[in-house]
């Protein structure tokens, strides 16, 4: 029997932008309030694997075309080099650095390496979190 | 490095020629390239003889390992050289006499010289060295020599068994040594024998002397094959007959006489040394010559034989170390004697023993076997080899003129005295040792009789043998020639050796023995007139005789059938039962079932906890400083423990998934409660993907079995559960009152002060994080991108045709 998933398609595209704006303000908000790269991944992991729950595993390759295991590669290769930076300058691995800049729009910000940090945290966590699922769902 | 440094190594680096030669040179004999070298060093040692016969000693240091105190120094004195002398001497013999005993074209000769010069270098190592760290590598060398040298034939079974047993009980003597070496070092902080002797007083005071002492004298029991430790000589008579007349008569099995020698300056002189060397000797040497006596195969009597001498010689050591206790005075000579016998022995038994193995090599080569029961009437076919066997013999069984009649009457002589020793209770139990002497002397009269009289008289039959039997070639018979004329010219004038090699090796034995600028002065004479010792070797000579002649009303008795040493089925049901046990304890530990494994290790974690937790009175329980808890708390505590009672009685693996699933959302709530929202999010996140992978691979899982226990296993598991639960919650309690009561500080005020200040955040977690901890955050990312590497390995890349990798 055919079946017609639309009321979980409609849902999930739009469940799916919130969810992902969601991780988004949970990675930046996650140097002054709960939040961060690990829970931010997973967020988004999980926003991604609502739309391969009620979409087939397929179509989503299609629209998203990224080899999860190049992101995780990536992801390390961010914080490991944001951790080296530092070194070029003397100080030990890993040292981070803020500042506070007037930037256009945000009025002042504060910038801090710890958020490419981050960053490459949270890409290796959405990698891993997908790659495994994936990779069992589809060995049938 | 010195000249002499390099003769005590020149060995080795031939043995790393040996192999080209034998490739290239195969015109010619890979002995012949061997010979000279021995025969080069006896020369060489001989040099020596003046400087040690003048009292005076060599000595040469190169650092090893400066650092731990083990440098390899070679130490030439009186009895270093005359063990040096022996071992070059007679290996020169020897390597001639195999060049014509071992086949070119038959046999793997490379092998052979190979093995033989690192014996050879090994016991030059032994006897020179004064250190004794390099004394104990130059020892296990020699072991393994040896049972390379046993196993040349290796594709008999008979080999391996005997090279495995003379290593066994070589090396666990070996590894006893190195202990008491050890404790030697702890006693007197140096490795160096002639630093020890200056320190014996240290010693003797120490509680530590009596150790030492047992496990250096285990090392040197086993390697001179004393009773209990012999029966591994006679399995070692596997090996080529050159082998045999070098290392299980000359050489090797005398490194534990060297080493007794050597050391009776630290040990001798107290009660302990003096019993166990002269006991173990004794019943050694009586043992060895009853067991000979049933020997049906030449090689076997020679190996018992072997057995009793070296026991003969170990007990004449234990008695002159005697001499020690009762220092320099009027009758030292009367305890020394028996050093003295000793050491004459020593060098007689070499050449006498060598030239028997050589000659029963030339029968078993000639003839084809060494059966005394088939043997019979080769005197006239074999005149030379008779002749060798008549000389070696007779000195042997102690007849005049040979020198053995001269050490077997000091041998009287210094357990005649032995009864008049002051000390040790000799006066009542000294009289033993005459007694065992002359029994065991009865018996070694009894088997030199059979053995020569059985192989070379009667009649010859030409039906036992396989070959046509004839005189050995002339090559084979000058070594034993060779050493036959030096029983005679050592018997005829022993003094050659008294005033050469005898007194500084006596010298060296007892050291300090002797009042300054004297010297032992050695004098052996034939004709002592009509003394005890002298009735005692007519006594020898005539109930020998008469058992011989009578040798067929006994000869059927079963004790005289039965060939093999009784204390061989103790070593073979121990080794048996070794295997066996831990065989048995194996499969008893290792079911190869995890929850088995897991039960082991929890045990084994629970008695240590508990046992810290009494040792050091650990446990505290201290309740002031907990928090307040409120009414919800109590609520979600008890739908938490609820949750968990219920898992173990679950029995649907769906059920028990979701049931994980709210044990981990439970917990979500306590980091709520507990004010952690990062915590609480980041669980709620981690138990919402766990649960979609449990139910992932849940398709793919079989139905849970309702597994049948016993009731003891479940009691069990129960038991263990519970104790664990007990253990780790009082462990938390004692953790908690020792923190408050020790005053330890929680660092995490440095967190809230500054983590605004310096890593400019306000969500101190994550600060903490990626700040100031990064590198645990970098590597946990590290082991989930590990861990999904390994799925993808897994399930991708599965291995097919194939167990495991």
């Amino acid at each position: 029997m055919k079946t017609n998933n639309v009321m979980l398609h409609t849902v999930t595209k739009i469940a799916a932008f919130i969810i992902l704006t969601f991780s988004v303000f949970l990675f930046f908000a996650g140097h002054n309030n709960p939040g961060g790269g690990f829970i931010g991944g997973l967020m988004t992991a999980s926003a991604l694997l609502l739309l391969y729950v009620s979409y087939d595993i397929k179509s989503i390759r299609k629209a998203i075309p990224f080899n999860y295991v190049h992101i995780i590669a990536a992801g390390m290769l961010i914080a490991i080099v944001t951790g080296i930076v530092g070194m070029f300058i003397g100080d030990p691995f890993l040292t981070q650095y803020f500042d506070y800049f007037d930037l256009p729009i945000l009025g002042e910000t504060e910038l801090t390496t710890a958020l490419p940090f981050d960053l490459g945290i949270y890409m290796v966590v959405v990698g891993i979190a997908l790659v495994i699922i994936l990779t069992i769902g589809e060995d049938t | 490095m010195t000249l002499l440094h390099w003769a005590v190594l020149s060995p080795f680096l031939l043995a790393i020629l040996i192999p080209f030669l034998y490739r290239y040179a195969r015109a010619v004999h890979t002995g012949w390239f061997v010979m000279i070298l021995p025969a080069v060093l006896f020369i060489y040692f001989l040099t020596f003889l003046p400087v040690t016969s003048g009292g005076s000693v060599v000595e040469q240091t190169v650092p090893w390992v400066p650092s731990l105190g083990i440098n390899f120094t070679v130490y030439v004195d009186g009895l270093s050289l005359l063990f040096a002398l022996l071992i070059s001497g007679i290996g020169a013999l020897v390597v001639l006499y195999s060049i014509f005993y071992l086949s070119k074209k038959t046999e793997r000769l490379n092998n052979f010289y190979v093995y033989l010069l690192m014996f050879m270098g090994a016991m030059f190592g032994v006897v020179l060295s004064d250190n004794l760290i390099v004394l104990y590598v130059f020892w296990e060398l020699t072991s393994l020599a040896s049972a390379l040298l046993i196993s040349y034939w290796y594709h008999r079974e008979k080999s391996t068994y005997g090279a495995q047993k003379s290593m066994l009980i070589t090396v666990f003597g070996g590894f006893a040594m190195l202990g008491g070496f050890i404790l030697l070092y702890v006693m007197t902080g140096t490795f160096s024998i002639r630093g020890i002797i200056e320190q014996v007083d240290v010693v003797a005071a120490s509680p530590l002397f009596l150790p030492a002492m047992l496990l250096v004298l285990l090392g040197a029991f086993t390697k001179s094959a004393q009773f209990p430790f012999h029966i591994w000589l006679p399995d070692a008579m596997e090996a080529p007959t050159p082998v045999s007349a070098y290392l299980h008569s000359a050489t090797m099995v005398k490194a534990g006489i060297y080493l007794v020698a050597r050391l009776t300056p630290v040990f001798g002189g107290s009660a302990e040394w003096f019993w166990i060397l002269s006991s173990f000797g004794i019943v050694t040497l009586v043992w060895g010559s009853i067991s000979a006596v049933r020997q049906k195969d030449l090689k076997g009597i020679l190996a018992f034989s072997t057995v009793s001498q070296l026991g003969l010689i170990m007990t004449l050591l234990g008695l002159g170390s005697a001499s020690l206790a009762f220092g320099f005075g009027e009758d030292t000579m009367l305890y020394s004697a028996a050093t003295l016998a000793a050491i004459f022995h020593l060098i007689n038994h070499a050449t006498f023993k060598g030239s028997l193995f050589m000659a029963a090599g030339i029968v078993d080569h000639e003839t084809g076997t060494r059966d005394i029961r088939k043997l019979g009437g080769l005197m006239s076919i074999m005149p030379i080899t008779f002749t060798v066997s008549l000389i070696g013999t007779a000195a042997m069984a102690g007849l005049p003129p040979f020198n053995g009649f001269l050490s077997k009457e000091m041998f009287f002589t210094g357990v005649l005295n032995a009864m008049s020793f002051e000390g040790f209770n000799m006066q009542t139990l000294g009289l033993l040792f005459p007694v065992f002497a002359w029994i065991a002397s009865v018996f070694t009269f009894l088997y030199c009789l059979i053995m020569f009289f059985k192989t070379f008289t009667g009649d010859f039959k030409p039906e036992n043998y396989d070959k046509h039997v004839h005189e050995a070639p002339a090559g084979m018979l000058i070594s034993p020639v060779v050493l036959a004329s030096l029983v005679i010219i050592f018997g005829l004038f022993p003094n050659l050796l008294a005033y050469s090699v005898i007194e500084p090796a006596m010298a060296s034995i007892l050291p300090n023995l002797l009042a300054e600028g004297e010297t032992f002065y050695v004098n052996i004479y034939h004709w002592h007139g009509f003394n005890t010792e002298l009735f005692m070797t007519l006594g020898v000579v005539a109930f020998g005789s008469l058992l011989y002649v009578n040798m067929n009303k006994w000869s059927a008795m079963k004790v005289y059938m039965k060939e093999r040493d009784p204390l061989n089925g103790l070593y073979d049901n121990s080794l048996d039962w070794l295997i066996v046990g831990s065989q048995g304890v194996t499969r008893v530990q290792m079911t190869g079932l995890l929850r088995d494994y897991f039960a082991y290790m929890l045990a084994f974690m629970m008695l240590l906890f508990i046992y810290s937790f009494m040792r050091y009175d650990a446990f505290a329980i201290d309740l002031e400083n907990v928090a307040p808890i409120s009414w919800y708390m109590w609520i979600l505590t008890g739908i938490f423990i609820a949750t968990t009672v219920v898992i173990p009685f679950i029995n649907k693996r769906i059920t028990a998934i979701i049931v994980v699933g709210v044990i981990g959302f439970l917990l979500a709530l306590f980091f709520v409660i507990f004010r952690a929202p990062d915590l609480a999010l980041t669980q709620l996140l981690v138990e919402t993907v766990m649960v979609v992978l449990f139910l992932l691979v849940f398709y793919h899982l079989p139905e849970l079995r309702k597994e049948s226990f016993k009731p003891a296993f479940k009691v069990t598991n129960a038991i263990i559960a519970v104790t664990v639960g007990t253990v780790v919650t009082l462990i938390a309690f004692s953790a908690h009152a020792m923190r408050h009561q020790n005053g330890f500080e929680a660092i995490s005020q440095f967190f809230i002060d500054n983590s605004y200040e310096l890593a400019g955040g306000l969500n101190m977690v994550n600060v903490i994080l990626v700040d100031f901890r990064g590198l645990d955050t970098l590597l946990e990312v590290l082991v989930l991108a590990v861990a999904a590497l390994g799925v993808i390995t897994m399930i991708k890349l599965k291995m097919t045709g194939r167990e495991d990798v």
